[in-house]
């Protein structure tokens, strides 16, 4: 494939403030249905409810693997929009608490950044559903942001 | 149809869950000592569309799942286990068009807690492509009749 010029699309979904494009470059994303939205300066990642994405039939609950996707891939699309890295991150290692059953039921994630070093990025993040105060999950992971 | 209860009760267990069956996963190898699932490759769940390597998403999920069945291997009954937490650390990127394997052993039950480990491969288990240690909660056996618990 093409090698993607990561920067001129940011640039232009923050322009357009339409994050699609960016989105539907990675099939993963697109599989779970993963969504960006920008309010203000903060960046809120949306995964609606899809029956695909159930793990446990019952409750029924989304996949445990799911929510630890989506909070991946937020976590990645955050650095990617903020901190101004020309190509993907790579996932280093990945660590997920998970506090609350995730309901089937839109599911809401926000990042932070804690460290950005040149060569190693730091970054929590927040997945919840009903409330921002109850989180459903967190999860932490680091990113190798230098050159592949 | 089996002479292997925990092959049985794995495939069972697997079957329940439907993104499961959307990744198109399926059990490898039950034993005691442990669970193999494998995770086929597809262009559905690359996350790098330059390398067409998979999304490290889809090996959490692969993953979670392992830790998650593996409790089969130890508990006389069928419980239900939901993932407290787990942890991945990425010891090399996977190869695309590969499958990748996902195995997972319990190292310790006590009367609430499962703790598993195991380690996700694709040609060669002792080359892993990640490490995962994982804990789960036991939910106790009220939820026999469930054939689905690990989310």
């Amino acid at each position: 494939m093409a090698a993607l010029n990561l920067n001129t699309l940011v640039r232009e979904a923050h322009e357009k403030n339409d994050y699609d494009t960016l989105i539907s470059l990675i099939p993963y994303a697109k599989l779970l249905g993963i969504e960006c939205l920008r309010l203000g300066d903060d960046m809120v990642f949306r995964l609606p409810a899809s029956k695909d994405n159930i793990g446990n039939p019952i409750l029924p609950a989304l996949h445990g693997g799911v929510i630890a996707g989506f909070m991946e891939h937020a976590a990645m699309l955050h650095l990617l929009m903020f901190m101004g890295i020309p190509h993907l991150p790579k996932i280093i290692d990945f660590s997920i608490d998970y506090l609350r059953a995730g309901h089937y039921r839109d599911t809401y994630a926000q990042c932070q950044v804690w460290r950005q070093g040149r060569r190693v990025a730091n970054v929590a993040i927040t997945a919840w559903q009903t409330s921002q105060s109850e989180p459903i999950a967190t999860a932490r992971a680091h990113f190798k942001v230098d050159e592949p | 149809m089996s002479d292997n209860p925990v092959l049985e009760r794995a495939q069972r267990f697997l079957a329940a869950l439907r993104h499961c069956q959307v990744l198109g996963m399926a059990v490898h190898e039950a034993a005691a000592e442990g669970l193999t699932l494998r995770l086929p490759y597809s262009t559905r769940i690359i996350g790098n569309p330059e390398s067409g390597v998979i999304h490290g998403g889809a090996i959490t999920t692969l993953m979670d799942t392992t830790c998650g069945i593996s409790t089969v291997c130890v508990l006389p009954e069928f419980e239900i286990c939901p993932t407290l937490d787990l942890r991945i650390d990425y010891m090399r990127p996977a190869q695309p068009h590969k499958d990748v394997f996902g195995f997972a052993e319990c190292y310790r039950v006590t009367e609430n807690v499962i703790f598993t480990r195991g380690y996700a491969y694709q040609d060669d288990p002792s080359e892993p492509i990640a490490h995962v240690v994982g804990a789960f909660m036991r939910m106790g056996k009220g939820a026999q009749n469930i054939s689905g618990g690990a989310a």
